[in-house]
């Protein structure tokens, strides 16, 4: 079959108005189905006619699912809010204003008006082999082509691989994961609580997906709860432009301190691995410790330990170090 | 300073209500009666041959109307492409196109398609071909030797002692040309640099794609393409019809943006026309994204050795450059040779020697992109004269002003006739001068080097120059009855304002209110006269100069009817308030629409009945179309040359570099310009940001990635390939631009353009700001862009994990 890539297939398309109907929806077609929130990852996928599902279940008309509630010092988002409701809304703000930062430092304005917080934490990874259909690992191929010598992986793994080298690209996941959030998964009238740090599959689990999802599972809730509300927490993103560009590394450091010493921290990195990593060494090396520039600077030396670039990512590895310890160092930035 | 009424005046130009209302119609909104839609099947691969190709289950699906292969196509023209091809040169080159009713059904039948490819060796790295024994990215060789396709490669010898990725001084380049003694102006130096530098290839990412709708009625084919220009672009359009350019219909009323991949039409289009006449239906072919990044041609990259040698005051003595150009698998880029013309005019070197090669590549086909060649030049010499005025402990604005181009200035090669080009006028000091108060240089540049936190300031100025100006089109416009102005465009209508801007020195000419003129554009049907290319920064000159032609052969014609009604000779009247009248006695004349009524009864050469022979046969036919209708000014613009027309920018910049993650924030960007008189300020405005914007991705962002193992490209998308966006620009305060305002001496009203040179400036500026910031020992990159990447592992001197001109990476 010669390839082309564009206009996006024929397929079966689904509105329905609630969760229910969209839960029945996926249990009756399986894996066939495709779930479709703001459409930024899917509509990529369907024009250059990679990924071919025969149904698609369009979350657009459910609007109980784009709800954000408060939760007694926390928030629950529904997983079809839109960043720019997420970085808007007021609780978010003052209590997560490191959530409301990462979610404003994805994508671009038009994006965000349209992208969902449930698709950017579940969103594919931007492997430009992987996403221009080669026949890869993760495609169910048997071959990762973004590690080879010849191969361009300046955007790819330092850490984490396993065949695939790809890495995951939300900005908001490892804030997600550092602030301890909660996922509400729903399976017809089943619904099972994933915290945030297990959501992520890396490829040593299975190549083929990125989160814990699988099929008829649909995320419908992130609840964020109070436990780090108000705490200090540093997200900071490096990337190539500013008009729309996936991180290099972000990172996302909660910490907790009374009278000048650390009681407790969370370090989340993303786009260095295949799936968002907390960096529990780093973590322990902060608790007890005063917050001051050596310690930084060690949190920084602790983070890359055992990291194995590629041969165009070595920079990832100085990248890595340094957001680690300006993530302590430094005062958090807000929207 | 002459005074003008419209001149150097902002206006809304009439497109622009359309455009802001989203009524504006592009290529791919217009539909006709019957239209399918055409897909193309491309090349998967870098260079193959098609072994076999069988369409049969394709054209059998239900909906599908046709295909087109290479076997329908006119014969070919090498080196040049071709719409479709049994020997794709490179990864998406067009195989066959498919038309069926509608996109889906297109699509699904090319996947029916059964295609053999046989790989071929394919060249990624135009230094891989030069080698001893490197492939070539054709068959029949990896260079142009003068006319004829062949080969060129280095020699052992001539490799001896060289690192990976360095290119031989002496080793034999393609063409060669050279002024002066260099080695006496080498002699001269107090401070000699060499280096090599790498400068990427871009694609243009025009934000409408070439989308084009063709069909047949009455023996004449209408075209609906997205287009540069108007005019222009109906000859290549009749050539890929077979017909005759009086038999072409071009409608394109709107275009999405061009920055020279989109001169005067292009090849694509000829798909949808020939199939439309295949089939017999209008044609509708859609370009993706990811299509126009394929075939929507490039900026040629370019690698280059470069020796440059300043005496202590400043003045460059010596320049040697040797530059391959990367250029695609087709045609001739002249890229990596215009690279040293430019370079001879920005900074006059006392002597100079340019060697050069362009050496095909299996990847997309090159063509111009703004300023083409003169940016590469800009952003590749401005870095080496930095690193040599720091050596000298100079400052970098008085070097670029000791070394300027002043009046009728000479650049380039020694022509045919022993002379070298001069250039029509250069106010460069002055520019340089207004632009560094704006910038406020004095005090700027002692923030160099200055740290806060982990943040370095830079500044940075770098000079750009390139071509301002064609000429010998023809004007074209009536005044009728009703006391209107129709003024006929045939400039395109590509965003740039200059299919208005243009117009107004007629306007302006014939003292009319703007209110009451109407720009006829974008349709051939609508009587357009013979105009430049909406490229090369050529319409400002070019139609102030035919459209003040046509003024005055209308001027002349308005005096001869009052004297003829009125009495007296023709010189006692004169022109003004929309009469004509005699001289001292402003009641004693005619309205121009009494004028023009008399225009029509008299006949002859006053309503267009009678042509002046020198003008285009474009102009002809469309003037005899117009005549009978009122008061004609026709004329082809014969008024003196005096050189060529080039303009010049000097670009300011001022960044923050953070050294903990290698991120470059552009704090300020303003420039001081040498244009000419400004025609309409706010679309000068819009081209000198443009271009610096354009700029600040050649500096920081766009680039290309390619697999070298499959030689297929990786970064296609929008967001991988990372062309520019308006949140890349500064914005704590705005980008500034002035201008010298002196008019060009060559020119009725002093014009010429802009566009082209506004985008060396800002590339050049920034790169030599990065460099400023970080110091010669870790900023001097010498290969655009400067990433994230490259500034983290040279501040920790670590494995970049390629060579400096390995490119594409």
């Amino acid at each position: 079959m010669a390839v082309i890539r564009d206009v996006i297939p024929q397929l079966e398309l689904f509105q329905p108005t609630s969760a229910d109907d969209a839960l029945a929806l996926l249990a009756a077609h399986g894996s066939d189905a495709w779930v479709y929130a703001g459409g930024l990852d899917t509509l990529d996928w369907f024009k250059d006619r990679v990924k071919r599902p025969r149904v698609v279940v369009d979350l657009g008309g459910v609007e109980s699912l784009r709800e954000i509630r408060s939760t007694g010092g926390g928030v629950e988002l529904g997983a079809m809010a839109r960043l720019t409701d997420v970085i808007n809304h007021p609780d978010v703000r003052s209590q997560f204003p490191a959530l409301a930062y990462a979610a404003r430092s994805a994508a671009s304005p038009q994006i965000r008006n349209q992208g969902t917080i449930g698709g950017n934490v579940s969103q594919d990874t931007r492997c430009w082999y992987y996403r221009d259909g080669w026949t890869c690992y993760r495609a169910g191929g048997n071959i990762c082509y973004a590690s080879p010598p010849t191969a361009m992986n300046r955007e790819h793994c330092i850490l984490g691989a396993s065949r695939c080298v790809a890495v995951n690209p939300s900005d908001t996941a490892p804030v997600l994961v550092a602030l301890e959030a909660e996922m509400v998964v729903r399976r017809g009238a089943s619904e099972r609580v994933v915290a945030a740090e297990d959501y992520f599959v890396g490829p040593e689990i299975d190549i083929e997906r990125m989160t814990v999802l699988e099929p008829e599972d649909l995320l419908t809730a992130i609840r964020v709860p109070s436990t780090w509300a108000g705490a200090r927490v540093y997200f900071e993103k490096v990337r190539d432009r500013d008009t729309w560009d996936f991180p290099l590394v972000n990172v996302a450091t909660a910490i907790q301190d009374s009278g000048g010493t650390i009681q407790d921290a969370r370090v989340v990195v993303n786009g260095v691995a295949p799936t968002p990593v907390r960096l529990t060494a780093v973590e322990d090396a902060l608790r007890g410790q005063a917050r001051n520039e050596q310690l930084a600077e060690r949190a920084g030396n602790i983070a890359i330990q055992g990291v194995s670039p590629l041969t165009h990512n070595g920079f990832k590895v100085n990248l890595l170090k340094n957001l680690v310890k300006r993530s302590i160092r430094d005062e958090p930035m807000s929207v | 300073m002459a005074e003008y009424k419209l001149l150097g005046k902002d206006y809304s130009t009439p497109d622009m209500y359309a455009k802001v209302t989203g009524r504006s119609r592009y290529a791919e909104d217009h539909r006709a009666e019957g239209m399918v839609f055409v897909k193309l099947l491309v090349s998967p691969m870098p260079h193959a041959r098609v072994r076999s190709l069988d369409t049969s289950a394709a054209e059998a699906l239900p909906g599908v109307e046709g295909i087109l292969t290479a076997d329908d196509l006119p014969e070919g023209n090498e080196p040049n492409e071709a719409a479709l091809t049994m020997e794709p040169r490179y990864e998406g080159e067009p195989i066959v196109a498919v038309a069926a009713v509608d996109e889906e059904t297109a699509a699904s039948a090319v996947e029916l398609i059964r295609i053999d490819l046989e790989p071929l060796p394919f060249v990624l790295d135009p230094l891989d071909s030069l080698r001893p024994d490197g492939p070539n990215a054709r068959t029949d060789g990896n260079t142009m030797r003068g006319r004829e396709l062949g080969e060129i490669k280095w020699t052992e010898a001539d490799m001896a002692g060289l690192a990976p990725g360095e290119i031989p001084m002496e080793a034999e380049a393609g063409a060669e040309w050279a002024y002066g003694d260099l080695e006496a102006g080498f002699a001269e130096a107090d401070t000699i640099v060499e280096e090599h530098s790498y400068h990427q290839s871009l694609s243009h990412q025009c934000l409408e794609s070439r989308s084009t709708m063709a069909y047949w009625d009455g023996g004449k084919v209408y075209v609906y393409p997205s287009v540069q220009s108007t005019a222009r672009s109906v000859g290549p359009m009749a050539r890929f019809a077979g017909v005759e350019p009086a038999d072409v219909v071009l409608i394109n009323e709107f275009t999405g943006g061009g920055f020279g991949s989109k001169g005067s039409g292009y090849l694509q289009a000829q798909i949808p026309i020939l199939l439309s006449k295949k089939i017999g239906k209008p044609v509708m072919m859609r370009v993706t994204r990811r299509d126009e990044t394929s075939f929507g041609k490039a900026r040629p990259g370019v690698q280059a050795r470069i020796k440059l040698g300043m005496r202590r005051d400043g003045r460059i003595t010596a320049l040697d450059v040797h530059t391959i150009g990367d250029g695609g698998p087709y045609g001739r880029s002249g890229d990596h040779m215009n690279l040293g013309s430019i370079g001879s005019l920005a900074y006059q070197p006392v002597a100079m020697r340019l060697r050069g090669t362009g050496v095909y590549t299996n990847t997309p086909p090159r063509g111009a992109q703004r300023a083409p060649g003169g940016e590469q030049s800009m952003t590749m010499l401005s870095p080496i004269i930095q690193k040599a005025a720091k050596q000298l402990g100079l400052d970098q604005v008085e070097v670029l002003k000791i070394n300027a181009p002043e009046g009728q200035a000479q650049f380039g090669a020694v022509g045919r006739t022993g002379q070298r080009s001069i250039v029509s006028s250069a106010f460069v000091k002055e520019a340089i001068d207004k632009g560094a108060e704006l910038f406020n240089w004095s005090e700027r540049v002692q923030r160099s080097g200055q740290r806060n936190g982990s943040t370095v300031t830079g500044i940075g100025v770098a000079l750009s120059t390139f071509s301002a100006g064609a000429s010998g089109v023809d004007g074209l416009f009536v005044i009728k009855p009703d006391g209107r102005m129709y003024i006929q465009s045939g400039v395109g209508p590509l965003g740039t304002g200059s299919t208005f801007d243009m117009m107004r020195p007629a306007a302006e000419g014939m003292d009319m209110p703007w209110e009451k003129c109407e720009v006829a554009w974008g349709d051939t049907s609508r009587h357009l006269p013979w105009s430049c290319s909406q490229g090369g920064s050529s319409t400002a000159h070019a139609h102030t100069r035919s459209n003040w032609a046509a003024v005055l052969d209308a001027r002349q014609k308005l005096q001869e009817i009052a004297a003829r009604d009125l009495g007296g000779s023709a010189s006692d009247y004169e022109v003004g308030g929309e009469r004509v009248y005699r001289r001292g006695n402003r009641s004693q004349g005619l309205s121009f629409a009494r004028a023009a009524q008399r225009a029509i009864e008299l006949g002859g050469r006053y309503d267009g009945h009678e042509l002046p022979e020198d003008i285009n046969g474009m102009t002809t036919a469309s003037a005899t179309a117009l005549a009978g209708q009122g008061l004609m000014g026709v004329a082809k613009d014969n008024f003196e040359e005096g050189g060529r027309r080039m303009s010049f920018v000097a670009g300011f910049a001022e960044v923050e570099v953070d050294v903990e993650t290698g991120t470059i924030r552009l704090v300020d960007y303003a420039a001081g310009c040498d244009a000419g008189t400004i025609i309409h300020p706010r679309n000068f405005g819009a081209q000198v940001f443009g271009g610096a914007i354009q700029g600040f991705s050649i500096a920081l962002s766009q680039k290309w990635v390619y697999d070298r193992r499959w030689g297929l490209l990786v970064a296609r998308k929008f967001y991988s390939n990372r062309p520019p966006g308006i949140l890349d620009v500064p914005h704590e305060q705005p980008m500034r631009w002035v201008a010298a305002d002196l008019p060009d001496p060559f020119n009725p009203l002093g014009a010429k353009g802009i566009g082209e040179a506004a985008q060396g400036a800002a590339s050049g500026a920034v790169v030599n700001a990065i460099a400023d910031a970080l110091g010669q020992e870790d900023g001097d990159f010498f290969r655009t862009p400067v990433t994230r990447d490259m500034i983290l592992t040279q501040l920790e001197q670590a494995p970049l994990g390629h060579d400096r001109l390995t490119p594409h990476v």
